[in-house]
């Protein structure tokens, strides 16, 4: 990549563009275009699962009703306080405080792995409850063939959600040990809040995974 | 760097402070029976207000230049064009 002769805490910003403020805006438009694509993949599941709800309603309230809504809710404020703390390393990297930045992006790696181990013991205990789709699937009464088509959406759904989640935690793992050894530059900054528009994506495919596989059938 | 922040603090922990709440209100909504779809129809609202709260805010979409609110819209327009073709097929079967 080119570099400006000038050092690169100052202003540098690569030969293309006319000044840091371009840089930036055109690293953020990047990766808003990926998010556009990745609206596009999660959303090919979402109308898939649209389509089965709609053609067997009491089947999919009744299978959601086996998930933890404790564990559902608990994970869901899990990573709404990691896009907070994502939000304000985003802020430190802004404002130039490294240290801001390390301790946030730490604790949003935290509370990352926080809700990726309680995904592994709902995981674990839907595998001693027989409900992972396949030879093993057992389910009581006329419902099962519908329910293991739920837990088909359910499985592919937030195992492509934690899949995410785990690609990002390794990026802000990377971002975090690079917060502490050096000052942040405008290259570091950018890479910060590109990696931060990723996180909060992945919080809003969650927002929309918890009511639908949670609490569709809580009522009944 | 000591160029200004987009979002201040205080802003950031107030939608924080919505997006806590209403993930209540929908857990609690959901154990309550609406009657036909609108438990349904609530889940998905809230969802919604939420999301909207994460992109504007949070990801700065309220203070970028239009291209990128742009650039988000596209995204959801693509996904409703989708939604909404697939339920003129289902939903009109015989």
């Amino acid at each position: 990549m080119g570099k400006s002769p000038m050092s690169e805490s100052s202003v540098a910003h690569a030969h293309q563009f006319d000044d840091l403020e371009q840089q930036r805006q055109a690293a953020s438009l990047g990766m808003w275009i990926f998010l556009a694509t990745e609206v596009m993949f999660f959303g090919g599941m979402f109308a898939g699962y649209m389509i089965y709800r709609w053609s067997y309603g009491p089947a999919f309230a009744d299978a959601s009703n086996h998930l933890d809504v404790l564990l559902g809710t608990i994970n869901t404020a899990l990573l709404i306080c990691s896009s907070l703390t994502m939000a304000l390393a985003v802020h430190g990297a802004e404002t130039g405080n490294r240290k801001a930045v390390m301790i946030c992006l730490s604790l949003t790696v935290v509370l990352g792995l926080g809700f990726l181990g309680i995904k592994f013991a709902e995981y674990y205990s839907k595998f001693t409850e027989s409900l992972i789709p396949g030879r093993d699937f057992h389910y009581e009464g006329a419902l099962a063939p519908a329910a293991e088509i739920f837990f088909s959406f359910y499985f592919a759904m937030t195992g492509m959600h934690a899949l995410h989640m785990i690609i990002g935690i390794g990026l802000l793992g990377a971002l975090a040990v690079g917060a502490s050894r050096k000052v942040v530059s405008a290259r570091y900054s950018a890479r910060v809040e590109i990696v931060g528009l990723y996180w909060h994506f992945v919080d809003i495919v969650w927002i929309f995974l918890f009511p639908l596989l949670y609490l569709t059938g809580r009522h009944l | 760097m000591t160029s200004p922040a987009a979002v201040s603090v205080k802003l950031y922990l107030w939608v924080f402070l919505g997006l806590i709440s209403l993930t209540a209100v929908t857990t609690g909504i959901s154990f309550m029976d609406l009657g036909e779809n609108w438990n349904a129809l609530a889940a998905l609202t809230i969802a919604f207000i939420k999301a909207g709260l994460v992109v504007l805010y949070f990801m700065h979409v309220r203070f970028s230049p239009p291209l990128i609110g742009i650039v988000a819209g596209a995204g959801v327009f693509w996904l409703a064009i989708l939604l909404v073709l697939l339920l003129s097929d289902v939903l009109t079967r015989g």
